[in-house]
């Protein structure tokens, strides 16, 4: 089955979405993301949208779901790489994805979820 | 104003949800459409095209490119037999919820595009119409 | 140029619906109403016939730019800026006027079959009435489309809203003018671009030059910020003189825990803290 690559570096997990999703696609992603997470006490999770160019409530909720369930298994998540036209989409579609961080890219979010960590 | 091309996308498996993703995006594109509409356009297809194939159980989606004097439209038409959406008032309010989703798929995509039609009937199935012009 | 005769005028009026009919066939032949609704075309050619033949029977003055022609001038100048909207060019503009002229001279043949010397001097004073009221629909049709792209000259002009980097991190998007919604959208897209080109995590809105703020305006400026924060970067809102928030609050608008600054200045000294940076005066 095709799955999404979860790569690993130390106590983080970073995810790059770079393919056209179809619905089983983004929940098989939530499935291995939350069981991955379990398995090695993530710290955090860093997902990285910048090649998405399409982001639907479908994905939007996906992304939600993912930060809310690693929040309850004690890992950070942030969101990099938004595209400009997809945030203006999404806010036209009314989807603020509340609870979930946000950052620039990749390494603004590698260090907001370094300094999270620390504080914890 | 006057038709200059049109097809139809099944949409029947969840593998066609993102093949009319990527139709639409190619016509929007040959209508020369700018890239914030074009993201606008294509996430409506995501959410139409889903309910579709999740409420309707299976459909069709119709592409029309048409012209109007100066500007190029791209119109889409989401048809199925499905059971029909009940209660179109509360489908039309945001917030509104069925089948665990967050409802924000038809209210939302009618923010998405200049034109918006929808006909649907409890078991008469349902027929949504939009249009985004360049 | 000489009067019409009387029998002309007569002729036209009689012959109107006949003439209307077959000057819509030539039309659609010629495939200059490709891209028009066919009873716009049936109401248009109806009502020129109709103004034409009112002006002629009252005497119809030397020139078509006598007052009273005024009718039949708007009539034109109407029909050139639809068009023109329409996306047609000038050519079938006028072509809608000059394709008149076959069913007319069809017509007066048949009516002067006999009298050669009169039909000769009547096509002639119809060609040259014909070719007047054409070539006013050119002018004006000219006018509208240098209209248009003064319009849109000036558009451009305000459009290009200029993004300034004031520092490492820090962009600021001085708003001038009115911010309607197109605008708005345009601005706000170069914003965020600039944003992700420049990895700027703060962006700062300054409002000082946007005269009022109501709740469209308000609802823009949200929808800006809230695209920025999704993005990862955050926005502060200067500029925001007295007047704007006594205005906000009287509206009872959620600002949604964004800062607001009076001033350009107070705002970039917040940003600039936000950065862990201070500014320290030299060592002398």
């Amino acid at each position: 089955m095709e799955r999404i690559p979860i790569l690993q570096m130390g106590d983080y997990l970073l995810v790059t979405i770079q393919v056209d999703m179809h619905d089983q696609l983004a929940l098989t992603l939530q499935d291995d993301l939350s069981e991955r997470i379990s398995k090695m006490s993530a710290r955090g999770v860093l997902i990285d949208i910048s090649a998405l160019d399409m982001v639907d409530s479908f994905i939007g909720r996906m992304i939600g779901m993912i930060s809310g369930l690693s929040r309850i298994m004690d890992a950070e998540t942030v969101l990099v790489g938004m595209q400009p036209a997809v945030a203006i989409t999404l806010v036209e579609l009314g989807m603020t994805l509340p609870g979930v961080s946000t950052a620039l890219n990749v390494e603004r979010g590698m260090a907001l979820l370094r300094e999270r960590a620390h504080v914890q | 104003m006057n038709v200059r091309s049109s097809g139809t996308q099944r949409i029947h498996i969840e593998q066609d949800v993102v093949l009319a993703r990527q139709l639409a995006r190619k016509l929007a594109q040959d209508c020369g459409m700018r890239l914030i509409d074009l993201t606008k356009l294509v996430t409506a297809v995501s959410e139409l095209a889903r309910n579709t194939m999740t409420y309707g159980c299976g459909g069709d989606m119709d592409w029309q490119i048409m012209e109007d004097g100066a500007r190029t439209g791209l119109r889409l038409t989401f048809r199925d037999e499905g059971p029909g959406i009940p209660d179109l008032k509360l489908a039309m309010t945001d917030g509104w919820t069925s089948g665990g989703g967050l409802g924000l798929g038809l209210t939302g995509a009618k923010r998405l595009v200049d034109d918006f039609e929808l006909e649907t009937a409890p078991g008469a199935g349902t027929r949504v119409m939009i249009c985004k012009w360049t | 140029m000489a009067v019409l005769q009387q029998q002309t005028v007569d002729l036209l009026k009689t012959s109107e619906k006949e003439l209307a009919a077959r000057w819509i066939t030539d039309l659609e032949a010629s495939g200059s109403t490709r891209n028009l609704k066919a009873d716009e075309i049936k109401q248009q050619t109806t009502e020129f016939l109709r103004l034409l033949t009112s002006v002629l029977s009252e005497g119809g003055a030397q020139t078509i730019m006598a007052a009273e022609w005024e009718e039949v001038r708007q009539f034109l100048e109407k029909l050139s800026h639809q068009r023109a909207l329409a996306g047609q060019d000038s050519q079938q503009t006028a072509g809608f006027i000059f394709s008149l002229k076959g069913p007319l001279f069809a017509f007066l043949q048949t009516e002067y079959a006999d009298q050669p010397v009169v039909l000769a001097e009547q096509l002639w004073e119809l060609s040259q009435l014909l070719d007047a009221l054409g070539m006013h629909t050119i002018r004006t049709y000219q006018k509208s489309r240098e209209a248009v792209i003064k319009r849109q000259q000036e558009e451009l002009l305000e459009l290009s809203t200029p993004v300034v980097k004031l520092w490492d991190g820090v962009l600021a998007l001085p708003m001038i003018g009115t911010l309607d919604s197109q605008r708005t959208q345009v601005v706000m897209e170069s914003l965020l671009q600039r944003i992700v080109d420049t990895g700027s995590e703060i962006a700062i809105i300054d409002i000082t030059g946007v005269p009022t703020v109501d709740t469209l305006v308000a609802q823009h400026l949200l929808k800006t910020v809230t695209a920025i924060r999704l993005m990862g970067a955050d926005c502060i809102i200067s500029g925001v003189r007295p007047q704007i928030a006594q205005t906000i609050v009287h509206l009872g608008l959620d600002l949604q825990g964004v800062v607001t600054k009076a001033n350009l200045a107070d705002a970039l000294a917040l940003a600039l803290r936000r950065l862990g940076l201070t500014v320290a005066k030299a060592a002398v």
